[in-house]
C-alpha cells in the first residue's frame, strides 16, 4: 500500500463503519413505513449503497491500480445483472402463468 | 552481474523469504493473489446469485405468502446480526492496518475480535433457527404454517405450501451464508496463528488482505439477505 495515505485510512474506516450502521438502521425503519411499491426499491437501494461502501473502501476497489481486477469486478456485476434481469424479464412478464 | 545471480536469487528474494521464486517481485506476487481471490469471489457471486434469482422469482409469484412468512422471523435479531457483521468488517480492516503499521498486539486483538463477532453472529443465528424449529417453520414433514394472515389483507391466510418455499429459501440462503461464516472463522484462526508467529510485516500481509476480502464478501451477502428475508412488507 502507498505510504502517503498512512494517516487518513483510520478516519475513513470509521466513517464507513458509521455509515453502514446508519444504513442498517435506515433499512429497518424504512421497512416499517408504508411506501407502497417503493418499499422494495428503498430497501435494495440502501443495501446496494452499503455493499458499494464495503466493496469500495473496505475491499479497496477504490484506488486499486490493477486493470485485471477491475475487469473481474465489472464482469462479475455484468453477469449477475444478466442472470437477474433476463430471468426477471422472463418471469415478470408471464401474464399467462 | 553480482554473486547473487550465480545462485539464482535476486536481491529482493534474498531478503524476503515469503517471495516465491516464480514471481518477479513482491508486487507481482501480491497482485496475483488478489486477482485469484477476486475471480474466486466472482464465482461466489454467481453461486449466491442463482439463489437470489430463485428468491426473486418466487417472491414475485407468492408475494403475500412471502410477506406473512417473513413477518414470522425476528427482524430485530436479523438487524442485530447485520450490525455485528458490519463491526466485524471494521475489525478486519483495522487488523490489516495494524499489520501495515507493525502493531502486532493490535493485529492479534483485532483478529480475535473479528472471530468473536463471527461467533456472536452464529449464536444469534442459532437462536433464530431454534425459534423456527419450535414453531414448526422448518420445511419438511412437520412443517406447519396454518392460519397465518397475509399482512395488509385481514381474513386472507397464507398458503402453507408457498410459505414453505420461503422458508426453504430462508434456510438454504442463511445456512450457506452461515457455512461461509464458519469457513471464515477457520481462515481467521489460521491468520491468527500466523500473526501470533509474527509472520506478517508491513511488507508482507497478503494472507490478511485475502482473508479480509472473503470476510467482506460474506458481509455483503448478508447486507442483501437482511432486507430481502427479514423485511418483506413489515409495515402492513
Amino acid at each position: 500500500m502507498s505510504d502517503h495515505s498512512q494517516s487518513s485510512p483510520l478516519k475513513m474506516y470509521f466513517v464507513v463503519w458509521g455509515s453502514l450502521l446508519l444504513g442498517t438502521l435506515l433499512t429497518y425503519e424504512a421497512a416499517l413505513l408504508d411506501l407502497g411499491r417503493f418499499n422494495a426499491a428503498v430497501a435494495l437501494t440502501i443495501a446496494t449503497t452499503k455493499a458499494l461502501l464495503v466493496a469500495l473502501f473496505f475491499m479497496h476497489i477504490k484506488g486499486a491500480h490493477e486493470k485485471l481486477l477491475k475487469l473481474v469486478v465489472i464482469s462479475t456485476v455484468f453477469f449477475l445483472f444478466l442472470l437477474l434481469v433476463l430471468s426477471m424479464a422472463d418471469y415478470g412478464t408471464r401474464a399467462w402463468s | 552481474m553480482s554473486d547473487s545471480t550465480v545462485v539464482g536469487l535476486n536481491h529482493e528474494e534474498q531478503h524476503r523469504p515469503e517471495l516465491l521464486h516464480h514471481f518477479a517481485d513482491a508486487q507481482q506476487q501480491r497482485d496475483s493473489s488478489s486477482f485469484g481471490m477476486w475471480i474466486f469471489l466472482a464465482t461466489e457471486v454467481m453461486f449466491f446469485g442463482g439463489l437470489f434469482c430463485a428468491y426473486l422469482i418466487y417472491r414475485g409469484w407468492y408475494f403475500g405468502d412471502f410477506a406473512a412468512a417473513s413477518k414470522s422471523i425476528d427482524a430485530r435479531l436479523g438487524g442485530a446480526n447485520t450490525a455485528v457483521l458490519i463491526c466485524s468488517s471494521l475489525t478486519v480492516v483495522l487488523a490489516i492496518w495494524a499489520a501495515q503499521t507493525s502493531r502486532r498486539a493490535l493485529l492479534i486483538a483485532m483478529l480475535i475480535l473479528t472471530m468473536l463477532f463471527g461467533v456472536t453472529f452464529l449464536g444469534i443465528k442459532g437462536i433464530e433457527y431454534k425459534a423456527k424449529f419450535d414453531e414448526h417453520h422448518v420445511p419438511g414433514a412437520s412443517f406447519s404454517f396454518d392460519h397465518e394472515e397475509i399482512p395488509g389483507h385481514p381474513g386472507q391466510y397464507a398458503n402453507p405450501r408457498h410459505a414453505q418455499i420461503f422458508f426453504s429459501l430462508y434456510f438454504i440462503m442463511t445456512g450457506l451464508h452461515a457455512l461461509h461464516m464458519i469457513i471464515g472463522l477457520g481462515l481467521f484462526t489460521w491468520l491468527l496463528v500466523m500473526a501470533w508467529r509474527g509472520r506478517f510485516t508491513p511488507e508482507y500481509y497478503t494472507p490478511l488482505e485475502m482473508g479480509g476480502l472473503y470476510w467482506h464478501f460474506v458481509d455483503i451477502v448478508w447486507i442483501y439477505l437482511f432486507p430481502l428475508l427479514y423485511l418483506i412488507d413489515r409495515h402492513a
